[in-house]
């Protein structure tokens, strides 16, 4: 898929609803067709986070591994999610592992090209950044909701 | 002009099933099967000693009586299509739930009902249907989701949302096999936890709603969880541009009569045994969000 063909994917992803045509072509400098099978690593734990990836159709499990555990699966991403915040915070490497659940199509974007154009342009930057926020806001909240323990019985207001 | 989005929905109250017989009054039924949904709970299939069917609309509940060991409220689980047979799905929690689960083929019950106010099938028809349920909730909602696959041209497009704790909380898998294998019903399932051989989504059942194929005007959405996962629930709807008067919870407190006497299941100027158990949300919003009621 060539660069000027990723344009309208970029501009009609809700991640990059309302940014300017002019900054989703800047940032489509940045960004690559890519594609994994199920079981395929994204990323692993530790590695450089050097990009974030805009799911176009499939299914991610971000896992966590402990020595002596069975791996968890905290999350799955599926079409049209956000994957990998890493690549904005130093030092820049992957805090979890992501494995594709089934053939997964997505763009990637690479952060240090991202980070040189947000430097460049902090208009851009806080516009990113704001898009950011609210995905790590969003993720922090359903996290609570998980810690709640929602299903559980721990007044017994309700046996649901 | 007439804005069809504006459009008032007029008041939920319909006409309640009242009980046939003398309503404090238990009938005797008998179980014909039982099977184990998970490892807290339990589906009895019953039929009645006098041979006379319960008819219910979907959202009532029951008084079950375990003879020597009390009674409690247990909504109807079963396809309201069905007179053959009353279905009622159980989480063992306490005193009569676990007397209930040792209940074997054979054995005798009481049963009072149905009671309460259920869900409004007939306001939602020519509408999407929305069904969100947490863990064991899915079984109040089960006899709506039937009703509605037995009428499917009635409505417009359906999704089934389910969250529980573990893929070993999940209940009704047959049906939500069979659900799945249809091409019109969109049925999403989500669990907060599983280990890696697990297939399917982990998150929180409200990042679900998102992404369900919907649309947001023409919806009536019926949630039936904990009452906290009913508030995010109903927050996350409503951020998706749900009105408040097209989404419905059904309510859970202790019950004792089943019939506005006692005053036990109280929740503000409201019993929900009568008034209940299924609310408009926008008619009960203050009291959902009070903590102490
Ligand atoms: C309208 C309605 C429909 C219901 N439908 C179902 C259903 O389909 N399936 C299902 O599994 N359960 C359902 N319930 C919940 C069920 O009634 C209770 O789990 C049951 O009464 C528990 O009885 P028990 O004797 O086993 O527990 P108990 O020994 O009475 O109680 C165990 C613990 O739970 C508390 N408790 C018990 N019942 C309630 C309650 N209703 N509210 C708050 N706290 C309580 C007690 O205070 C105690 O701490 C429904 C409740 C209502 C009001
Ligand atoms: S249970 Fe007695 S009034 Fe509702």
């Amino acid at each position: 898929m060539t660069l000027s063909s990723l344009a309208p994917i970029l501009q009609e992803h809700e991640f990059f609803a309302g940014l300017s045509p002019e900054y989703v072509q800047l940032l489509t400098e940045c960004a690559s067709n890519i594609r994994f099978d199920a079981g395929d690593m994204l990323f692993r734990q530790g590695e450089p986070a050097d990009r974030f990836y805009l799911l176009r159709q499939g299914k991610v499990a971000i896992e966590i591994s402990a020595p002596g555990r069975p791996t968890l699966t905290i999350k799955t991403l599926g079409d049209n999610d956000v994957l990998g915040w890493s690549w904005l915070f130093p030092p820049y490497q992957w805090q979890f592992d992501a494995r594709a659940l089934e053939l997964t199509r997505a763009v990637a974007l690479d952060g240090r090209c991202l980070r040189g154009k947000c430097d460049n342009d902090p208009v851009l930057g806080y516009e990113l950044m704001k898009r950011f926020s609210q995905i790590m806001l969003d993720s922090l909240n359903a996290t609570r909701l998980q810690l709640l323990d929602l299903y559980g019985l721990p007044d017994r207001r309700s046996a649901w | 002009m007439v804005n069809e989005f504006s459009t008032p929905v007029v008041p939920t109250i319909e006409p309640v099933m009242q009980p046939s017989i003398e309503p404090m009054l238990p009938r005797l039924y008998q179980v014909q099967r039982t099977h184990k949904e998970t490892h807290e709970t339990f589906t009895l299939e019953l039929t009645p000693e006098d041979g006379q069917p319960l008819v219910f609309t979907p959202g009532q509940f029951n008084m079950l009586y375990a003879f020597g060991m009390g009674e409690c409220a247990i909504s109807i689980s079963g396809d309201p299509a069905d007179s053959s047979k009353l279905m009622h799905t159980t989480r063992i929690v306490g005193t009569v739930t676990t007397a209930l689960s040792k209940l074997r083929p054979g054995d005798v019950l009481g049963i009072r009902g149905p009671f309460g106010r259920g869900w409004s099938m007939d306001l939602a028809e020519g509408n999407d249907v929305v069904f969100v349920a947490g863990g064991i909730g899915l079984a109040p909602l089960r006899p709506a989701i039937c009703h509605v696959l037995n009428h499917r041209e009635k409505y417009g497009k359906v999704v089934l949302l389910l969250g529980t704790r573990t893929p070993q909380d999940i209940v009704f898998r047959r049906d939500l096999q069979k659900w799945r294998s249809r091409l019109d019903v969109e049925v999403l399932v989500t669990v907060d936890r599983a280990e890696s051989g697990w297939q399917g989504n982990v998150g929180v059942v409200t990042g679900l709603i998102r992404r369900a194929p919907f649309d947001r005007l023409n919806t009536i959405a019926m949630i039936c969880g904990p009452e906290i996962m009913m508030q995010f629930t109903v927050m996350e709807l409503l951020k998706r541009g749900v009105p408040a008067e097209k989404i419905y919870v059904t309510m859970e407190r202790n019950m004792k009569c089943a019939i506005g006497f006692c005053g036990h299941c109280q929740l503000g100027p409201n019993f929900l045994c009568k008034d209940g158990p299924v609310f408009r949300y926008d008619e009960i919003k203050f009291w959902f969000e009070q903590r102490e009621f």
